[in-house]
């Protein structure tokens, strides 16, 4: 059997990670041909219904990605992001999804080597996790309510 | 303004000037030892004693302290004049033999040998002659007042309070400056570590930047000027004919209001000091590139003259590559400029010393238009090229007239063999490094830096002058190490994409924006604190929410945060990126 190909979508901000992805090619880094990226202007943009959206369309993990606290172009749209995603890993938990099919990162637009590492780290990682299996997974969900919450 | 009669002739001079002045005025000598006309009249020297006629009486006064009056009578050169004089001299000849001004000044007036002995005779040539220069620069220019005379008569000498090192000193350096023998000395103990001789030349509180200023204007450098620690000196001011000097001014901060920015903030030269193999500052020799240029330089220190600390011309020269470039513990990048420079300094130094000049190298990259046959012309001109990084720098002086010969060690890797070079010099090609402050200034136009530190281009091929933020134009070793003509085709690049957009007369701006579709809103406010630029506004007449255009960045936060999807972001609308999704998912 051939090995497991995850699809799992970027969502990268314009100003760092984009343009460090872009580096990243430029100086003909290899990097995981299994993200699928999608460019917003700032990783504020994301919103979290993006991620559910892509989960129930299919995808294995998403990856975001803005810029170093203090570099944001908008001055402070990661701030808004990181807040986010701790309350979608939440969701996520209590959805039946793993949080970690998640993945939040700040590659700035000179470390196009960080995002080479990230990207494929990550799809080590969701390889390891397996493909999604939403029904399974739903099924999961009446079993998982009664546990305690924990904080990712 | 009285009128004088000094020796025949009538001068016009002010009310309160002296004998001394007027007699200058008239073009006639009066000898001094102690006058100078940065601080009162001292009179101690007694050289300048002149005749003085009022009426039918004369008196014998000194020329220096002596202020005219209407319908005086100077002789300069009278008998009893001259017997006066040359009686100073031999006096001050008999104690003082050797000093210069005194022999000088001795020969002038015509005395050769004194006819008697002192019995306090001193042979130094730089013994003190007492003429109180020193002590007045200190009172009144300085107006440290440290310097004093003590005891009486053939005893009198200068000191300092209790005869100790005087926290009121500010080694400004006037006595020195202002004495006549040299009996006052400098003695710098600590200068960065290195001993006093090894700065390139001293630099006066008030100097051109550099003859190449534009404008040539001298600048007053506050630090180290006497007259910002004491309100003293302003010897500038006094001697400056046109009163241009002006202590009241201060650096300004002008504003302008632009609409491009071109950031050539340039470079910094790489440290070499912690490279403690290398010895720089350690060893007088051991020079930066930078140094050795201001070295070369013909308005340097030495007028372009390449000499050793002990003033005689380097025998044998090393110029060592690659000092923090190409070296993982530093900058793992090459600094481009080096080699080229490297080749000039020997080109240099053959032309002018006739040195042995050895060149280590890594790799030599003689990249550009014509810099290949610069290389092979030098190869032709006698340098020796050895490949290989050296190893360390080290005294290798074994007696005293071979004091601080260096010893270059190295593997030549082209005949793999360990080498020992003796040279006098040492050249270091020190890395070119970002700005120290490249991090404020980076996030003062929100650009970017790539991994080693320097500024980020848009794109490293078809952009390599804009940054990410429009209107930031970047140029020259700001952007990365280059040499003079790719700085020179950068910023005209950037000159030129600047004149672009003034030309145009109009600047078009990114569409994407946020809006609100009214029938949607809630009013929940939740955007309104979410926005760094204060965009969004809430309309309290109509319970919505509006976002200001102009001021929207389009960073779509908001987008993200609106609960009832009211707010749509131009260009990234969640259809757009829905769509997106399912077109990335599809397979």
């Amino acid at each position: 059997m051939s090995e497991f190909n995850p699809r799992i979508v970027g969502f990268l901000c314009n100003w760092c990670s984009y343009t460090g992805a872009d580096l990243a090619g430029t100086s003909r880094l290899k990097s995981s041909p299994s993200i699928r990226i999608i460019r917003t202007m700032c990783s504020g943009r994301v919103d979290p219904t993006f991620v559910v959206k892509a989960f129930e369309l299919g995808a294995d993990g998403v990856l975001i990605a803005g810029c170093h606290f203090g570099d944001c172009h908008y001055q402070e749209g990661n701030y808004k992001t990181m807040r986010r995603v701790v309350l979608l890993k939440r969701l996520l938990y209590d959805l039946g999804i793993e949080p970690e099919r998640v993945r939040l990162e700040w590659i700035s637009a000179s470390e196009g080597e960080k995002f080479t590492r990230v990207s494929n780290e990550f799809t080590e990682q969701i390889r390891n996790l397996g493909p999604i299996n939403l029904e399974y997974l739903q099924n999961r969900i009446s079993h998982s309510l009664n546990e305690p919450v924990e904080v990712i | 303004m009285i009128s004088v009669n000094i020796d025949g002739k009538e001068v016009q001079v002010p009310e309160d000037s002296s004998i001394l002045k007027a007699a200058e005025k008239a073009g006639i000598w009066i000898p001094t030892m102690c006058y100078s006309e940065l601080f009162e009249p001292y009179g101690v020297c007694r050289l300048c004693s002149v005749e003085v006629i009022r009426g039918r009486r004369s008196r014998v006064v000194t020329a220096c302290n002596y202020p005219v009056r209407e319908g005086l009578t100077v002789l300069t050169n009278s008998e009893k004049i001259q017997w006066i004089r040359k009686m100073i001299m031999e006096m001050m000849l008999s104690r003082w033999p050797n000093v210069g001004v005194v022999k000088d000044m001795a020969t002038r007036l015509g005395v050769t040998k004194p006819r008697f002995e002192s019995l306090e005779k001193d042979e130094d040539p730089n013994a003190c002659i007492l003429c109180g220069m020193c002590v007045n620069a200190c009172k009144e220019l300085v107006k440290a007042e440290v310097l004093g005379f003590a005891y009486r008569g053939i005893k009198r000498e200068v000191v300092l309070p209790f005869d100790k090192k005087s926290a009121e000193c500010i080694v400004c350096g006037a006595c020195a400056h202002v004495c006549p023998t040299g009996h006052v000395k400098m003695i710098i103990e600590d200068y960065r570590g290195k001993k006093p001789e090894f700065t390139l030349g001293a630099k006066t509180a008030i100097y051109v930047p550099s003859m190449q200023a534009v404008p040539r204007v001298p600048v007053i450098d506050t630090e180290s000027c006497i007259h910002f620690k004491t309100d003293g000196c302003e010897t500038c001011s006094k001697v400056c004919e046109p009163q241009a000097i002006n202590y009241k001014m201060e650096d300004e901060i002008i504003e302008f209001e632009v609409g491009q920015i071109l950031v050539a903030t340039g470079f910094d030269i790489f440290d070499a000091t912690p490279m403690a193999q290398y010895g720089y500052g350690r060893y007088d020799n051991v020079y930066s590139s930078l140094e050795f240029e201001y070295l070369l330089n013909s308005t340097g220190p030495t007028g372009g003259k390449i000499l050793l600390k002990n003033g005689k011309e380097p025998r044998a020269v090393g110029i060592i590559h690659c000092i923090g470039s190409r070296d993982t513990n530093h900058h793992p990048y090459c600094s481009r400029v080096c080699c080229m420079y490297a080749l000039k300094f020997a080109h240099l130094i053959h032309d002018r010393t006739r040195a042995a000049i050895y060149q280590f190298y890594i790799d030599m990259r003689a990249f550009g238009k014509g810099y290949e046959e610069f290389y092979s012309r030098l190869l032709n001109e006698g340098i020796t090229m050895i490949r290989g990084k050296a190893a360390e720098v080290v005294e290798a002086s074994k007696s005293k007239e071979d004091e601080g010969k260096l010893l270059i060690r190295c593997e030549d890797t082209l005949i793999g063999k360990f080498r020992e070079i003796p040279v006098d010099m040492v050249i270091l090609c020190n890395a070119i490094e970002p700005r120290k402050d490249s991090d404020t200034v980076k996030k003062l136009f929100s650009m970017s830096k790539s991994p080693d530190g320097f500024f980020l281009e848009r794109h490293p091929k078809l952009d390599p002058t804009s940054t990410m933020t429009d209107g930031i134009l970047i140029a020259g070793c700001a952007q990365g190490p280059k040499d003079i003509p790719d700085t020179v085709a950068q910023a005209s690049s950037a000159a030129a994409r600047i004149l672009s957009l003034i030309a145009k007369g109009e600047v078009e701006i990114d569409p994407i924006c946020a809006t609100v579709q009214e029938e949607f809103c809630s009013g929940c406010k939740i955007c309104n604190n979410l926005c760094p630029y204060s965009a969004i506004e809430f309309l309290i007449d109509k319970n919505i929410s509006h976002v200001n255009e102009v001021l929207c960045k389009g960073c779509g936060t908001c987008v993200a945060a609106c609960p009832s999807g009211a707010m749509t972001g131009s260009g990234f609308t969640d259809k757009q990126i829905y769509a997106e999704l399912e077109g990335l998912l599809e397979i």
